[in-house]
């Protein structure tokens, strides 16, 4: 699998760390509350289909990015850097 | 026997080789299998159950049969094809399976047995008294089955891996290859065609047909020669290309150095990662066989195979051939074997109609029921129309019709589609995103069509890259159409083999039907059908038709079973190259790293750095004096250390002391300039990560230093916080680990050392504990932090890497002069656990703040990662383990980290765990053991005595708790 990095451009996956998915991105405030922190940490939906995940090039220029990659085909439609997602 | 005239084969270079012992001469170009023909060597095996004599089936990377094992010693390869191994002089290649000899076989005898020993026998016979299996049954059964063994010594041969990048790869470089390569390469796209075999053109060599008015042979040979002075384009021949991955990544084997002598450092193989934009596949066919009885016997082949090894090798594989088939294509063996003098005894067409293509005897609506010869053919039994004759012949030419090489199409989840008309399956367009496939692959028998395919799929290839497609002229070839009738297998009563490698028989699926194995997939594992070393790619489509019929289904309703990469076998060396030993693993090396090898300093890896365990002096016959000598130092006089491999991370930015608040359990915001802070860092979830001590050198500007273990993690937890949870803070990191070189000088010596080096003396005013600012080292600027992890008087020096080296030859000699001197690893870990503190034997990811006795490190003024989730009251809850002291009690004096911790008079058992040892050492500055560890509510416990128990070891012993500080409690060395 080749992921397209927004910086360095299309690598192979294994230069990269793999997080999940980005749900991380979405922090709760400290007193959210058990379920808001429980979905944040450990509650994933395990989708057949298109999905988000975050992925540090670790191996290269060490973005975080948010990829977009179908869970059934792999097929991996498009990245950006989770700086620019937050934005 | 050598055919005059035929062939590739270079007879000017006579090859000599050994099979077996003997010695035989073939030519250069033949393969081991043509070379063996050439000699009238038939019998080159014996079967994997049965020990049945065999023969070589076919002429590629398909053959079940002729498995062999090549060389000697260490570099001896089992399981080799024989008709993949090309020779060369002082080949040695010997069989397998068979003792005391291939032709008189003692295991043989299984052959005889053969009525009790079907599918499934195993299953149903070896199970009682259920130990047996492992200690009778088993070892029994692999030692009369099985392929060529391993030597059982290191591999010595060097293997390789490596990367390729193009817009096309062309896989199999026959007439459809050459043509999607060279339409590509014309069209300027970067190609890469490979193909397994030695030379390029596939069927093309195997056959007597013309391309573009000229023998298809010296096409190929043009077409490639054309495709090899292109700049932009790669061939890459021996290589197989064994499975396609997500984005268009492919791996592929090449052989590089089986075909000759190894030179020295040369590389057998290398496992190619190739990833490719778009991809043709053109893998060509694969010849199926018809099963009858004993119709696996040597000398019985593949017509296709007859055929090459005629017009490729100039080897006629019999003196008296006949051929059985139901379809048109194999006629093509007897018109060339005629053509080349060889005599035909007849052609058995299956079919009614079936029409002579020359003039030989054809027995049409016929079948060959059964053979003869006890180690090779001798003659042949068919059922004519006019009844049943015998033949004499000692070549029978077998093709069942081809199946399409679809393989890697279903690598990635695709399933094939059934092509009545040519009794195979095709590949589903669209199974691997980029791939377009083309030729016999694709179903396209005639040379005409795979031309044409060709073109078209490097069309369809090119346009999808954006880019103009190259006008190229079409060049003229045969296109007879490809007309064949179904016939898997002949009636009879006997055992007709299916899958000769896992010695599968037509009997063997139809029982696995019976069982109720009906799904193809029960029926595989039932029978072992397709699961040998060749994944039975001449008999699986045969297997399925037949086990359709047993269950009155069709064939497209029955469907394949799963084809998985690697498309051929690929040595796990090859897999792993670069691997081996140490392969190509990073290693760090300090400045200091020199100095440390030539005192002798054994060196340990931590992560990927080495450091030294200890300094060994002449007389020191264990490790633990040189520990002892050494701790001693630092309590008694002063000792260096060097403390490079500690993550160093610079924080500069408005935001620094945010960022830092946020990941910090305590505050740093609060701390001032030229102060030293000792940080606790959480994981979101609640649990430690880290810690360690962090510098602030300016109001914006911090140095955080992070375990030697866990730099990565936190360096990747600190981009994720910067990146993704605040980016809208100015701030920015990066880790300076390497760029400075950093020595920690400990003991109540320590301050006089230094004022012997900068360049403007310290005292204890100006450089109270935890101060830190820059220095003057000998001209050289570095940076001072007075910070201890050995509890006495201690600074860390830091300069920049150039001036490690000599910076820790000068704190070294000054240390000498003074009684102290270097310390390692060993004694580093001593004096920190006389003190309690803790590394990631302590914070293995299951222990919380509390545990370590530092929730108060929790800032209740702000929030930080892993704040909320820390006050779940799983984690704060009563009965969690926490850190305690541990102290051996009674005559054995040991401590022994891994042990755990039992209630004295209970059994040491799971449920009465009390917890467990982390970390142990012997103290010399204490005169015994100590040991740190995480026992239920150890806090509250101290001055307890419980049971040490290590299982593993064998080791018991009473053991006090304690408070984790063993030595100093007050602190006041530290500050002293």
């Amino acid at each position: 699998m080749r992921l397209p990095c927004p910086i360095c451009g299309e690598r192979d996956h294994r230069e990269f760390y793999y997080q999940g998915a980005d749900v991380m991105l979405h922090r709760p405030d400290p007193d959210a509350g058990e379920a808001a922190w429980d979905d944040y940490l450990y509650l994933r939906a395990n989708v057949p289909g298109d999905h988000h995940e975050l992925w540090s090039h670790d191996a290269g220029c060490g973005a975080w990015l948010r990829v977009s990659r179908n869970t059934v085909t792999h097929e991996v439609t498009g990245a950006e850097l989770a700086t620019e997602v937050k934005r | 026997m050598r055919v005059d005239g035929k062939g590739l084969v270079d007879r000017t270079r006579p090859v000599s080789f050994t099979f077996d012992g003997n010695t035989y001469r073939g030519f250069s170009g033949d393969t081991l299998a043509s070379a063996l023909l050439a000699n009238d060597i038939r019998l080159v095996a014996r079967s994997f159950k049965y020990h049945r004599p065999r023969g070589i089936l076919t002429a590629g990377s398909e053959e079940p049969n002729a498995l062999v094992t090549i060389g000697r010693g260490p570099a001896a390869d089992p399981n080799v094809r024989a008709t993949v191994q090309e020779i060369y002089d002082g080949l040695e290649a010997r069989s397998q399976n068979a003792w005391p000899s291939l032709r008189y076989d003692a295991m043989a005898v299984n052959d005889l047995a053969a009525p009790f020993l079907g599918a499934g026998f195993y299953y149903k016979t070896f199970m009682w008294p259920r130990a047996f299996w492992e200690k009778l049954y088993e070892p029994i059964i692999r030692r009369a089955a099985g392929l060529g063994a391993l030597s059982g010594q290191k591999d010595a041969d060097h293997y390789e891996k490596a990367y390729a990048f193009c817009d096309l790869l062309v896989i199999g470089a026959g007439p459809a290859g050459l043509m999607a390569a060279w339409v590509a390469a014309q069209s300027g796209a970067d190609v890469i065609l490979a193909d397994e075999d030695s030379v390029m053109g596939g069927r093309l060599n195997a056959e007597t047909l013309d391309v573009d008015g000229k023998p298809g042979t010296d096409w190929a040979a043009e077409m490639v020669a054309t495709l090899e002075a292109m700049d932009n384009v790669r061939l890459m021949t021996r290589t197989t290309v064994t499975g396609a991955y997500d984005s268009g990544t492919f791996g592929a084997l090449e052989r590089v150095c089986h075909h000759r002598d190894m030179p020295k450092g040369g590389v057998k193989e290398t496992f190619w990662r190739i990833a490719a934009r778009r991809s043709v596949l053109a893998a060509g066919a694969v010849e199926r066989h018809i099963a009858f009885e004993n119709n696996d016997r040597p000398g019985i082949m593949g017509a296709g195979a007859v055929r090459a090894y005629l017009n490729r090798w100039g080897v006629a594989p019999g003196k008296a051939v006949t051929v059985f088939a139901n379809n048109d294509d194999a006629h093509r063996t007897a018109v060339d074997m005629q053509a080349a003098g060889v005599h035909i005894a007849g052609v058995i067409d299956s079919r009614e109609d079936a029409q002579p293509l020359g003039d030989y005897p054809i027995y049409a609506g016929a079948m060959v029921t059964g053979s003869q010869g006890r180690h090779g053919l001798e003659s042949i039994t068919f059922e004519a129309q006019s009844g049943t004759e015998r033949l004499a012949t000692d070549c029978l030419a077998v093709s069942g019709g081809w199946n399409p090489s679809v393989h890697l199409t279903c690598h990635m989840n695709g399933r094939p589609t059934w092509a009545p008309d040519i009794a195979s399956f095709v590949p589903t367009p669209g199974s691997i995103p980029g791939m377009e496939t083309a030729g016999a692959c694709n179903g396209a028998f005639a040379t005409a069509d795979c031309l044409r395919e060709g073109v078209d799929a490097a069309t369809a290839s090119i346009k999808a890259l954006g880019m103009t497609v190259a006008d190229v002229a079409m060049p003229e070839a045969d296109a007879t159409p490809y007309s064949v009738a179904p016939l898997w297998a002949v009636p009879g009563k006997g055992r007709a083999w299916l899958d000769f490698q896992n010695d599968v028989s037509v009997k063997d699926v139809k029982q696995a039907a019976v069982e109720n194995f009906t799904s193809v997939e029960h029926m595989k594992r039932y029978t072992t059908q397709g699961m040998a070393t060749d994944q039975g790619k001449n008999s699986n489509v045969t297997a399925l038709a037949l086990l359709a019929d047993a269950t009155g289904r069709g064939i497209p309703e029955t469907g394949t079973t799963t084809f998985r990469p690697p498309y051929c076998p690929v040595a796990l060396a090859a897999l792993g190259a670069g691997s081996q030993g140490k392969g190509f693993a990073p290693e760090r090396f300090t400045t200091s790293h020199a100095a440390s090898v030539a005192a002798n300093a054994p060196m340990i890896e931590a992560g990927q750095w080495y450091r030294p365990s200890y300094f060994p002096l002449e007389g020191e016959t264990t490790w633990r004096q040189s520990c002892d000598r050494e701790v001693g130092y630092v309590r008694n006089a002063v000792g260096v250390c060097d403390v490079s491999t500690l993550g160093k991370i610079d924080i500069q930015g408005p935001d620094a002391a945010r960022l830092l608040d946020f990941v910090y359990t305590n505050m740093f915001s609060t701390l001032k300039e030229g102060r030293v802070r000792y940080g606790l860092m959480l994981r979101e979830d609640g649990f430690v990560m880290d810690d360690g001590t962090t510098a602030r050198l300016g109001p914006d500007h911090y140095v955080m230093t992070t375990t030697t273990a866990a730099a990565g993690q936190v360096m990747r937890h600190l981009e994720f916080v910067t990146q993704a949870l605040r980016p809208e803070w100015d701030v920015r990191i990066v880790s300076v680990t390497e760029q400075w070189a950093q020595f920690a000088v400990a003991g109540p010596l320590a301050r006089d050392l230094l004022n012997g080096i900068l360049d403007t003396p310290i005292d204890d005013e100006a450089w109270p504990f935890m101060s830190c600012g820059p220095v003057s080292v000998q001209g050289v600027t570095g940076r001072l932090f007075r910070i201890s992890f050995s509890g006495e008087h201690a600074y860390e020096l830091a300069v920049p890497s150039r001036y490690g080296a000599s910076l820790f030859e000068l704190l070294l000699a000054r240390a000498k002069a003074m009684a102290g001197g270097a310390y390692g690893m060993e004694a580093l870990n001593v004096l920190r656990i006389e003190k309690g503190f803790i590394t990631h034997s302590e914070i293995d990811g299951r222990v919380t703040a509390s545990d370590l006795g530092m929730a108060r490190m929790i800032s209740a003024k702000k929030d930080c990662i892993g704040k909320t989730m820390a006050g779940r009251p799983g984690l704060v809850a009563e009965g969690r383990p926490q850190l305690v002291g541990l102290k051996p009690l009674g005559p054995v004096k040991q401590l022994t980290a891994g042990a755990h911790i039992y209630t004295p008079g209970e059994d040491a058992a799971p449920a009465h765990d009390q917890g467990y040892i982390t970390s142990v050492g012997f103290s010399p500055t204490l005169g015994h053991f100590l040991g740190l560890g995480f026992v239920k509510d150890g806090v509250t416990r101290h001055g307890e005595t419980l049971r040490m128990v290590d299982h593993l070891r064998e080791i018991e012993t009473e053991v006090e708790l304690c408070n984790p500080v063993f030595f100093d409690p007050e602190g006041g060395r530290t500050r002293g």
